[in-house]
């Protein structure tokens, strides 16, 4: 029994083995998933939609999900999850916001203080899950609902009984930083810049560095992980903060953008990164997955979210298709992950 | 002292709480040596092997390195004093690729500027003269550890003890798990690791196993040293009476 079970897992082996390089490669099935979704609007939808302006129309949604998604697929890679990672954009909205209106501080601190409530928080989240050992999942899931409430909550002391925060831009003034944060540079939305710089430095850190190295392996198996001398708390620590700070990024560029914050900023995001970084070959699981593959899939998902308006289809749909991609996703990486650990699956 | 064995255990008790895993038991690992720790489930083979690659203490007793007693604080501690074992699960991450496993937790960096990168050209060439070394050709060192057979797996494990400057392995059950061809791929690693003039532990309550590789033989029944011997001094029937736990003959 045993040996015939050995014998069809060899032949699978050396099918894998046969495979070239590039099929091997995490982020194939996101780079496939690209060419399918550019396919269908370009048969389907308006051909505004593939102009420049319809380019960096559904580009720039894609880009704020992008920084988040490359953020939770570093987490979900290192084998956590992050669910409070939409609420996180709205509560550093309203700690930038705030630090900026109600007290009047400088643009320079106002990103100081929002950064430095992230870490805050990412480490919060990190110390209770590590300490305690109870899923991330469940962990984070109640700091969805805190973050969200205590945004409300502190909105309304901020603005006096609203929950909308306005004036923001007016405080923050106009000098190099802000330009940094919100407009446009050569006809580019800033956070599509911020959206590459965040991708490659975490791509290449998971790829190139020993802390990359120490990612996979906290994730892929923490136990062995830590046989072998890696410091697996402390690498799933600052991949929480590191998360929580994509976030406070995020919420620096779209509440500079928009010159106020609400309650809903963020609202479900951190499924849209999760759904996004699965896209690009995260597994669900840990210790396997892409960061080239989360940008794609990123802007996979904002073309589908954006481009059903050029289409005749109804907006409606958006949610069908994305759950269809997902189950397709995750149907496509458990297949490659069974590949990849043969026999032991 | 070069004749003198590497790593030394003397009447070693182990006790946890009333519990006695260990009643007395030596053992000596020579240089150029492989030396088989047979016994039966239970026999108190995973206390010893614990005891002596620094998971436990001895309650009593003593462990000697090259003469000089030693207690080691932790596994990390007995493998600077070059002790290395490798468990059953060997700690390889099935998803990622031989070259980051062979290197996990020691990975080497090349300097490019103000950043550290992980010189995976370096790894890749040591992993594959090591496997090599071993008998083993890695098509690829960028493959996933999850894609090579059990007894390759077992092979990196053992190799990556050796690169990492271990004198004595410590190897529990290696074969348990593999089929013919994979058992005989890891005893030819066993007999590649003693020929650079390590010394072995090799677990196994495989009698056949242990006779193809063993130099000394030691067998376990209930904690106590049933009999330790050399090559010459055993036979395979003997071996497999004494750990089904049957009549002693008298100590040799």
């Amino acid at each position: 029994m045993e040996a015939g079970q050995h014998e069809a897992s060899e032949e699978q082996r050396s099918l894998l083995a046969r495979l070239p390089e590039l099929a091997r490669r995490p982020e194939l099935g996101a780079l496939g998933g690209l060419i399918v979704v550019t396919l269908f609007f370009i048969a389907t939808a308006d051909k505004a939609m593939f102009s420049v302006a319809g380019v960096m129309n559904f580009l720039s949604p894609a880009a704020q999900l992008g920084i988040l998604a490359v953020g939770a697929g570093l987490l979900m890679i290192a084998g956590e999850f992050d669910l409070s990672l939409g609420s996180m954009v709205a509560f550093a909205g309203l700690v930038f916001g705030a630090t900026l209106t109600v007290w009047q501080a400088p643009l320079p601190v106002a990103i100081l203080v929002t950064f430095t409530f992230a870490v805050v928080v990412g480490g919060l989240n990190a110390q209770i899950v590590l300490k305690t050992g109870l899923p991330s999942f469940i962990v984070t899931l109640a700091f969805l609902f805190i973050l969200r409430g205590l945004t409300l909550v502190g909105l309304k002391w901020a603005s006096d009984g609203s929950t909308q925060l306005r004036g923001i831009r007016e405080s923050a003034g106009d000098s190099l930083l802000v330009r940094m944060f919100s407009g446009e540079t050569l006809g580019i939305p800033v956070e599509l810049f911020w959206f590459v710089a965040v991708a490659a430095v975490g791509a290449f850190i998971l790829a190139r560095t020993r802390f990359g190295n120490w990612i996979q392996a906290a994730g892929g198996d923490a136990h062995a992980a830590r046989n072998s001398g890696v410091p697996v708390t402390d690498v799933k620590a600052i991949l929480f903060m590191v998360t929580a700070c994509c976030a406070a990024l995020v919420a620096i560029l779209t509440v500079l953008d928009a010159g106020s914050t609400d309650a809903r900023r963020g609202f479900q995001k951190e499924f849209e990164a999760i759904i996004a970084a699965v896209i690009g070959g995260c597994l669900l699981t840990g210790g396997y997955g892409s960061i080239l593959g989360a940008f794609i899939g990123s802007i996979i998902f904002g073309m589908v979210v954006i481009g059903l308006t050029y289409t005749d289809i109804d907006q409606d749909w958006y949610q069908v298709f994305l759950g269809a991609m997902l189950l397709i996703a995750v149907l496509f990486n458990n297949y490659i992950r069974k590949q990849a650990i043969g026999a032991r699956a | 002292m070069t004749e003198g064995p590497l790593l030394e255990a003397r009447d070693v008790v182990k006790r946890f709480g009333s519990v006695i895993a260990l009643s007395g038991v030596s053992l000596e690992v020579r240089a150029g040596e492989v030396h088989c720790l047979l016994g039966d489930n239970g026999a108190g083979k995973s206390t010893l092997i614990k005891t002596l690659s620094g998971v436990h203490r001895p309650t009593e007793g003593q462990l000697l390195v090259k003469g000089e007693p030693v207690a080691f604080a932790s596994p990390r501690d007995a493998l600077d004093h070059g002790i290395a074992t490798v468990f059953q699960d060997l700690a390889l991450i099935p998803l990622m690729s031989v070259t980051r496993n062979f290197f996990l937790g020691r990975e080497p960096v090349r300097r490019w500027g103000p950043i550290s990168l992980f010189d995976r050209e370096f790894a890749a060439s040591v992993t594959r003269g090591e496997m090599t070394k071993m008998g083993i050709a890695i098509r690829d060192p960028d493959q996933a550890v999850g894609t090579l057979s059990g007894g390759e797996r077992q092979c990196i494990a053992i190799a990556r003890a050796i690169y990492f400057g271990a004198e004595v392995l410590i190897l529990d059950e290696p074969t348990s798990a593999l089929g013919v061809t994979q058992t005989a791929m890891v005893l030819k690693c066993i007999d590649e690791v003693r020929s650079r003039g390590l010394g072995v532990v090799f677990i196994t309550h495989n009698v056949r196993h242990a006779m193809a590789v063993g130099d000394r033989f030691t067998v376990l029944n209930r904690g106590r040293t049933a009999k330790s011997c050399g090559r010459y001094e055993v036979t395979l029937e003997s071996l497999q009476e004494l750990m089904a736990g049957g009549a002693l003959p008298a100590a040799a």
